[in-house]
């Protein structure tokens, strides 16, 4: 959950970088986003208007790149995509692994003019 | 706010040194009252229609990694400029839970993060840990809730350094807050802190304090099921406390089923079976906190 304060951190970033680029607004702003980063979009959908109103992001176009869980088994070294943390390796049913893919939570790009 | 948690981050946090002389004179502790209407606000002054952020899922794109499909139209934009910003949203904590961590490696301290839903006996389990180690080991404790100091109240009773902070609609603590209270409590070498967080199996999993270990209580009265339901919190924590085992004779409660579920989701987790009310189980517990206190005390390798 928290996705109020997570809104709230992207526009603190997006502030800062605009202010540093000196640029007037912004336009567009790129989220990357893993399917185990701990985020409901739906929820994110819901708290961002309030989240950016009267802020550098209340008339930029969202995106969301959202990242798969991806897996790598450390008894057999497989690579595998998972959709929950406690999926096993496909190949030797082991639950040692490590996430390779799917925690991230980034701001990736602004478009400002 | 956030659905179910009511996660605010609004960044009115009250930190409190509370000892026991005084513990029922803070009597300003409601004088801030958070309404918890927070959604309404300003609903008045909308001079703008939000309808742009909707809609803008593009749920095709989740399933390429392909990170270089965005380039429409440059030639239209010419006054636009992209500026690759690759910054993590949690970064700012993360930074300050890198300076919590230094300071506790620093000076031998023992930071533990205890989380677990609302009520599973994390105060239950500090209360009777520093009534039966207080003489042997050097604690303190930070107490996180969002509202009241009820909790530190209760810890300084056991006349142990207690700092409360309420983090108002906020469900969870953060390492700044953390810096602000290790700052108030001012630990002493080679001593034990634990942090108590907000009582909310979900949020506070992805925000690290910089403590030594993280301990997921969870008590025979809540379902086997919970480790898959919130796998973060069992995911992240190096202990997992199963408390309350008083009353596992009067409840349909799989204790198997619960061990077998969190270890799917983290195969290196440890567990203890304890009752804070009857003391059952907690000599364990203890067999483990001196161990970590051990090896917080020797090099790293
Ligand atoms: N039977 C039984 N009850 C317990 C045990 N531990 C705690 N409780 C009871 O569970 C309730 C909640 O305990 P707390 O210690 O306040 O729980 P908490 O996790 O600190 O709660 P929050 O801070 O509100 O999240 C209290 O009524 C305790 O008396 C236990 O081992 N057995
Ligand atoms: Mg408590
Ligand atoms: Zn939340
Ligand atoms: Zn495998
Ligand atoms: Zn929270």
């Amino acid at each position: 959950m928290h996705e109020l304060s997570v809104a709230m951190g992207i526009v603190r970033i997006a502030k800062n970088e605009l202010d540093k680029a000196k640029a007037s607004r912004i336009t567009r702003i790129e989220l990357e986003i893993g399917e185990l980063a701990g985020i409901e979009f739906e929820a994110l959908d819901f708290v961002w208007p309030m989240a950016v109103k009267d802020t550098v992001l209340e008339h930029a176009e969202r995106h969301i790149q959202r990242v798969n869980g991806k897996a790598k088994c450390l008894e057999c070294d497989n690579e595998f995509t998972i959709n929950q943390v406690y999926e096993p390796c496909p190949s030797c049913k082991s639950y040692l692994k490590g996430i390779v893919e799917g925690k991230e939570l980034r701001v990736q790009a602004l478009e400002v003019e | 706010m956030c659905g179910t948690c009511g996660c605010g981050g609004d960044g009115t946090n009250n930190i409190l040194l509370v000892d026991k002389d005084h513990q029922n004179g803070h009597h300003h502790h409601d004088h801030h009252h958070h309404d918890h209407d927070h959604h309404h606000h300003d609903h008045d002054h909308h001079h703008h229609h939000h309808d742009h952020d909707h809609g803008h899922h593009h749920h095709g794109h989740s399933h390429d990694h392909d990170h270089h499909h965005h380039d429409h139209d440059p030639i239209d934009d010419h006054k636009k400029k992209v500026i690759a910003v690759e910054q993590d949203v949690l970064q700012h904590n993360e930074l300050m839970a890198a300076r919590n961590k230094g300071y506790f490696e620093g000076k031998n301290i023992l930071a533990l993060n205890l989380v677990s839903s609302p009520g599973s006996g994390k105060t239950s389990l500090l209360e009777r840990t520093l009534a039966d180690k207080k003489n042997n080991i050097t604690f303190c404790v930070i107490e996180g809730d969002q509202q009241s100091l009820n909790d530190a109240n209760r810890i300084a009773a056991q006349e142990v350094p207690v700092v409360q902070i309420n983090t108002g609609k906020g469900c969870h603590l953060e390492s700044d807050m953390i810096y602000d209270a290790v700052k108030k409590l001012n630990p002493t070498s080679n001593s034990v802190l634990f942090i108590e967080n907000v009582g909310n199996l979900v949020c506070p999993a992805m925000f690290n304090l910089g403590e030594t270990d993280r301990v997921v209580i969870i008590s025979t009265t809540e379902g086997e099921d919970k480790p898959t339901k919130y796998p973060d919190m069992f995911l992240s924590s190096q202990l997992c406390i199963i408390n309350k085992m008083d009353l596992l004779p009067y409840l349909n409660f799989d204790l198997e089923a619960l061990k077998e579920n969190a270890l799917k989701v983290n195969p290196n987790l440890k567990f203890v079976e304890v009752s804070a009310t009857t003391g059952e189980g907690m000599d364990a517990w203890y067999t483990w906190l001196e161990h970590k206190m051990k090896a917080t005390l020797e090099p790293q390798p």
